[in-house]
């Protein structure tokens, strides 16, 4: 999951290489940056990355140091069916979401785009950004614990 | 979150990253303070994490792979920080303990199997055995030179038996006994001659010997009665006319 984040924000194997062996680097050279009352191991591994390659791709300085990075999430990642069976969930709630709010959810979250940004990209009111971006994440989270 | 809704949609753009830099040092601040915004910034991160797995992208390439093993493998272990040692640590238990579980589980597996395999063989043989039992049962009932012997009870006690040969034509009558049980006081045995019509015909008295054998000789008969049976019971010493039940022993003429 680490690498195909990677691969989705930067489109670069090259790039997303880097960020799967940063990533993992990271934990091996100081482990004790995730602990289990972090969340589950595959969901934190999985948002550090994308930070990541946000970063990467805005050529910025990591802005949230990974020990501050706390995870709560309802299903665990770490088999291979439950997530396969959460991959399927989370693809049918994107699906079903409006346009308009699955396009602002995926530029702010794959393409790092600031919520100024994609107001000023769509065309939107900022506001209008902003709350389909939140409504965007809660309709996943509802998904998980309806 | 209650109470706080103001701070929701920049949460979920702090958890973005997306904030901008005045309004992220606000809201860390406020942050430092509220637990319940904290929780919720945890869980905004698990939607992004939910998200995540909406990337659908390429498996890393083995390279990839191989150059993380090499990094792994060229970090100093002399400069090793605390927080390091625990993982290099484990690296070498986290394989042994692979290794233990693998092999127990196969042990076990090879264990499970082999024990089956015992049990069929164990099986095998008993059918086998059993096959070859009924076979050589066979073979002995259906043998022409088998020897049939029927044997009894050796302790079985010895049964009374009576002879009587009758010549109609001469009215003349023997009678062998032999293994007669022995008789209560002044009681006899009385042998009958029971004619094809009419009532029996008293044929002599006798009282057997120590060894249970008597006889009865010619008795007097009226001439040429033709006798379909005899018959013995219990009598009187000085006999009877008529027999009285029980009868205890009888034969039809052959």
């Amino acid at each position: 999951m680490v690498y195909a984040v990677a691969w989705r924000v930067l489109s670069d194997t090259g790039a997303a290489e880097d960020v799967l062996q940063e990533v993992f680097m990271q934990l091996w050279r100081n482990p004790g940056v995730f602990d289990s009352s972090r969340g589950n191991l595959a969901a934190w591994l999985g948002v550090i990355a994308r930070n990541r390659a946000i970063d990467t791709l805005r050529k910025r300085r990591p802005e949230t140091d990974v020990a501050d990075v706390v995870v709560s999430v309802e299903p665990d990642m770490a088999g291979e069916a439950e997530r396969g069976r959460a991959m399927e969930k989370v693809r049918g709630v994107l699906a079903d979401m409006p346009a308009a709010q699955r396009s602002a959810l995926e530029m702010a979250y794959f393409e790092g785009l600031t919520h100024t940004e994609i107001a000023a990209k769509t065309g939107e009111p900022l506001g209008t950004i902003k709350t389909r971006i939140r409504a965007g994440l809660q309709a996943l989270r509802k998904a998980f614990t309806s | 979150m209650s109470g706080h809704e103001q701070f929701a949609e920049d949460l979920a753009l702090l958890a973005l990253g997306s904030l901008h830099s005045d309004e992220r040092v606000a809201l860390q601040k406020h942050l430092e303070g509220c637990a319940s915004c904290r929780l919720e910034l945890e869980r905004l991160r698990g939607d992004m994490a939910l998200l995540n797995l909406s990337a659908a992208g390429p498996a890393p390439p083995q390279r990839a792979k191989d150059r993380l093993l090499k990094a792994v493998a060229r970090e100093p272990r002399a400069n090793a920080t605390a927080q390091r040692r625990p993982l290099r640590w484990l690296v070498p238990w986290f394989a042994a303990a692979a290794f233990i579980l693998l092999a127990v589980f196969f042990w076990r597996q090879s264990d499970t199997l082999s024990q089956r395999v015992a049990e069929l063989q164990n099986e095998s043989a008993q059918q086998l055995a059993q096959l070859e039992k009924a076979r050589r049962v066979v073979a002995t009932l259906t043998s022409e030179d088998a020897l049939r012997v029927t044997l009894v009870a050796a302790q079985a006690p010895p049964q009374p038996q009576g002879k009587a040969i009758y010549s109609r034509d001469r009215s003349s009558l023997i009678f062998l006994a032999s293994d007669m049980p022995a008789l209560p006081p002044q009681k006899t045995y009385e042998l009958w001659l029971i004619p094809a019509t009419g009532s029996p015909i008293p044929a002599g008295v006798f009282k057997p010997d120590a060894r249970g054998s008597a006889t009865v000789i010619e008795p007097p008969l009226p001439a040429g009665v033709p006798a379909k049976a005899f018959a013995i019971t219990v009598e009187p010493e000085q006999g009877s006319l008529t027999p009285t039940m029980p009868i205890v022993m009888m034969g039809a003429g052959e």
